[in-house]
């Protein structure tokens, strides 16, 4: 065989193609991964240490349909004056983007108590963490496992 | 204009802590999906809320693609006085909804 001659294509090359065609339609464009998180959550609290406690964060453990996954950020502080929550910041691992919410809030809340729904694209870690008006952060973590992912079906 | 629904008490003590109930009709499209001919639908989500009462912020939020459709907020807030709560979403294209709803402190 005369090695100079085009290669045709390779059995390999022809079925990483199709999988590649058949794959491409559900694949995102981008994904978060950890170390995006950790550093979406570096770009927040700068060179603070952020210690656990203090927050908690409750979603459902397992979630049928990650297109909508209740979730409760509580945070324990007395929302005085003087020493009250100024935010309170949600993010996950594996979402095409790291960040899902920030709230703000202050001493007129009385309670650092939100709520909302999110989006889930896989199982994963999900990390909320608290600014408090001195200038410290706490967080909490949850792992959610998703049956089926949100932008799935898309 | 949206649908929107908010669930506060419509009187309350002085001091009370009451929980305000949000959610408006908005499809969040991520940005990430792609439509029938392949290419992504371009992103259109609300990416800010915020609400004052009587004239002075007591909650906001930014909102990102990972918000579900519909967006739904609860959180709280001191019943200081009687007046007006406004409630306002905002959009990718600038637009604002703005609700507002009374409240009588008593």
């Amino acid at each position: 065989m005369d090695e100079r001659s085009p290669d045709p294509p390779t059995r390999r090359l022809v079925l990483f193609t199709a999988a590649g065609l058949g794959l491409a339609p559900f694949a995102p464009p981008a994904a978060a991964t950890p170390a995006a998180m950790d550093e979406a959550i570096r770009m927040l609290v700068g060179k603070a240490t952020v210690k656990r406690g203090r927050v908690k964060l409750e979603l459902p453990p397992i979630v049928e349909n990650g297109n909508t996954v209740p979730l409760t950020v509580t945070v324990d502080s007395p929302m005085s004056e003087t020493d009250h929550v100024t935010g309170i910041h949600v993010f996950n691992e594996k979402n095409p983007q790291p960040y899902v919410a920030a709230f703000d809030l202050g001493p007129r809340a009385g309670k650092a108590v939100v709520s909302t729904r999110i989006r889930l694209a896989d199982s994963q870690q999900v990390v909320a963490i608290a600014r408090l008006s001195d200038g410290s952060f706490w967080s909490d973590s949850a792992d959610v496992i998703v049956t089926l992912a949100a932008c799935a079906e898309g | 204009m949206a649908r929107v629904l908010i669930n506060l008490p419509a009187r309350a003590k002085r001091g009370e802590i009451i929980e305000i109930k949000t959610l408006i009709a908005h499809p969040m499209e991520t940005g990430y999906r792609l439509g029938p001919t392949g290419a992504a639908i371009p992103r259109d989500i609300i990416n800010r809320f915020l609400c004052t009462y009587n004239g002075e912020e007591v909650f906001r939020a930014a909102l990102f693609p990972a918000i579900a459709a519909n967006p739904f907020i609860t959180f709280f807030t001191v019943a200081t006085e009687s007046g007006e709560i406004v409630f306002s979403w905002t959009d990718d294209h600038g637009e604002t909804q703005t609700e507002v709803r009374q409240i009588t402190v008593e």
